[in-house]
């Protein structure tokens, strides 16, 4: 990287081949195997079925015709389960497995010997099978998030470099108070009191330019209207806003940790400023800072829990609804804790290994 | 205004102040087109100030530089105009460590000269083969020794086919044995009639290249001379004890 002598300093370091078995074993990562042990364990819980009960073989043939009989209804009824005559029954082994699909409830039929044996996902099972449907929304939201945040991290990053004083302050100026206000206020400022802000001033410059006679133009700026601004999409604006300012001081270190020379090399064949910063900084400095970006994403996938506060419908929210509707409140929140440690642990994983090969590249 | 169309570069009472330091106090010098002007003098005593100066690097504080008969500017536009006419070959090479050798020499004439692709590639492995490491042309700089690496930057100014070349210490980085792998470089440059100023305590490349020589301390050239004159029949005091110290070595 960077930091490696340009001029060869001496002979090849050759690296020391015997490191000692204990050493080995205290370096050897095992809160990471915890960790892993912990999330396979959960999930077997997750994905454990519950058995309900028993019925009589002679259903086989009306379960892999795709009927729901009223001797099946009268079957599951003598359980206390009532079954509803347009649950959809799916095929998965003829003669052997079904799978039942009654609303949001889903039941697992399997062929013994003698009878069929109907199950049902368990509480934890069925929290994770309520929960999922926020995962799509988590990731989005995340997703674009970090792509806004990287756009507006590099150019207030860009800013805090610059010798035009009024961009370097107004960048200063934004890292700053970013940086001085907790996460979760910024959320509540930015959505509820920031974006409608911007909107009405776009709307007034829209009625203003207007007035002017410039119609055509001023319909795009009077066309946002506050009710039509999801609060997804506010949740988006304030995580990028947030993250820019972070994401803004990862890449002003990391243009600051390219020697000086090669801006100097740079401006020297007569390349801009500009040119410069595209060819030749920019691209060291991302190599450079890469790791750091992963793991601001990995805090950002964490941080984007706190936009449940604005009811947006992420894992974290739909949590919440599940565990006070149902008041299973461990199943929810075990499930959610196991959901965010899975993707935080996988997505670290990547950036080390993004890392590695970055060093073993040099 | 008094150059004459011979002189390419020229450089009026520059000054240059970082802070209390003065670097340059009240320089001037000619440079005829054509001409090699090598730079000796004791450590701090603004040699490379100077140099940077020359393409702007370092903005002067006061005086005029005159390159090719226009005046220095801090118009960004005129600037890099400018500058693409000048090379300049710096003490640590400052290869740009994520291009190939190749593309090193290609980016800028590209992006400056706005060369095509294919253009750009012809040019440098022509530069590349002046150097003599056509063979390095796809490796990285750190797979380069030292003295590759600084004839790639050689090669890297040379294709954008400056005026003057500007060289700040080219070997003093470098393991004695590769020196002269460089030199060779710069030798047969200044044969070729390319105008040319070095920083260098290279006393060989200095008798044998060498139009002129300038003797450089506290800010000032103090001797402006042959290099007959310097070795034969040095002026100053200081020059004396500066070139007695040098050729000690
Ligand atoms: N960027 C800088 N900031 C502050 N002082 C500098 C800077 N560059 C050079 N100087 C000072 O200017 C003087 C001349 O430096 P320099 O031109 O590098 O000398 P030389 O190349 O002859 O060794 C020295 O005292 C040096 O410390
Ligand atoms: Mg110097």
């Amino acid at each position: 990287m960077a930091d490696k002598p340009l001029i060869p300093t001496g002979p090849l370091e050759i690296e020391d081949g015997g490191i000692s078995f204990s050493k080995r074993l205290n370096e050897f990562p095992w809160w990471f195997v915890a960790i892993i042990l912990i999330a396979i364990w959960v999930f077997l819980i997750i994905f454990t079925k519950e058995f309900l009960f028993n019925i009589s073989s002679e259903f086989t043939n009306v379960l892999n015709a795709d009927q729901v009989t009223e001797q099946l209804q009268a079957e599951f009824a003598a359980n206390d389960i009532t079954l509803s005559s347009n649950a959809k029954i799916t095929i998965k082994d003829a003669d052997k497995k079904w799978e039942i699909e009654d609303g949001r409830t889903n039941y697992f039929i399997y062929a013994e010997d003698q009878s069929l044996e109907v199950f049902s996902w368990g509480e934890y099972g069925q929290a994770f099978d309520f929960i999922k449907i926020g995962l799509k929304v988590t990731i989005q939201t995340a997703l674009t998030a970090y792509g806004f945040a990287l756009i507006l991290g590099l150019i207030a990053g860009l800013g805090r470099l610059s010798s035009n004083m009024f961009f370097n302050n107004l960048a200063r100026l934004y890292v700053e108070l970013i940086r001085g206000i907790p996460i979760l206020v910024l959320i509540f400022f930015i959505a509820l009191v920031g974006v409608p802000a911007v909107v009405d001033g776009l709307n007034a410059f829209g009625v203003w330019l207007s007035d002017k006679g410039v119609a055509p133009l001023a319909a795009v700026f009077t066309a946002f209207n506050n009710q039509n601004i999801s609060m997804n999409a506010r949740a988006i604006v304030a995580l990028s806003v947030t993250y820019g300012a972070y994401l803004a001081e990862i890449f002003r270190a990391g243009i600051q940790s390219i020697e000086h020379g090669q801006m100097e090399a740079a401006r020297s064949l007569g390349m801009s400023y500009p040119q410069a910063m595209l060819h030749i900084i920019l691209p060291q400095a991302v190599r450079n800072v890469l790791p750091a970006l992963g793991n601001d994403f990995v805090a950002m996938v964490k941080d984007s829990s706190l936009v449940s506060v604005l009811a947006v419908r992420d894992i974290t929210q739909v949590s919440r609804l599940y565990a006070g509707s149902t008041f299973r409140f461990r199943e929810a929140y075990v499930t959610l804790a196991t959901m965010y440690l899975t993707m935080t642990v996988l997505l670290s994983l990547l950036v080390q290994a993004l890392e590695r090969r970055l060093r073993s590249n040099d | 205004m008094t150059e004459t169309k011979d002189n390419i570069i020229v450089v009026k009472d520059l000054y240059k102040f970082f802070g209390d330091v003065k670097a340059l106090n009240g320089v001037n010098l000619e440079v005829g087109r054509g001409s090699v002007v090598v730079v000796i003098g004791p450590s701090g005593s603004g040699k490379s100030t100077m140099l940077r100066c020359i393409n702007w690097l370092e903005k002067p504080t006061s005086g005029e530089i005159w390159i090719d008969g226009k005046l220095m500017t801090s118009a960004p536009k005129q600037l890099n105009e400018t500058r693409a006419e000048i090379g300049m070959v710096f003490q640590l090479f400052n290869l740009f460590p994520h291009l190939t050798a190749m593309e090193n020499v290609t980016l800028a004439q590209k992006v400056v000269r706005g060369r095509s692709k294919e253009e750009a590639k012809e040019i440098a492995m022509q530069q590349l083969e002046r150097v003599g490491i056509p063979e390095k042309a796809d490796a990285y700089p750190r797979k380069l020794s030292g003295g590759q690496q600084q004839r790639v930057a050689i090669a890297r100014s040379l294709a954008m086919n400056p005026k003057i070349m500007l060289f700040d210490e080219p070997t003093s980085a470098l393991d004695p044995e590769m020196i002269k792998e460089v030199l060779d470089v710069m030798l047969d440059l200044a044969s070729e009639g390319m105008t040319m100023v070095c920083v260098s305590h290279e006393m060989g490349f200095t008798r044998s290249a060498a139009d002129e020589i300038i003797f450089m301390d506290e800010g000032l050239i103090v001797e402006h001379t042959t290099p007959d004159g310097l070795f034969n029949n040095p002026q100053h005091d200081r020059t004396k004890l500066f070139l007695s110290q040098i050729l000690q070595h």
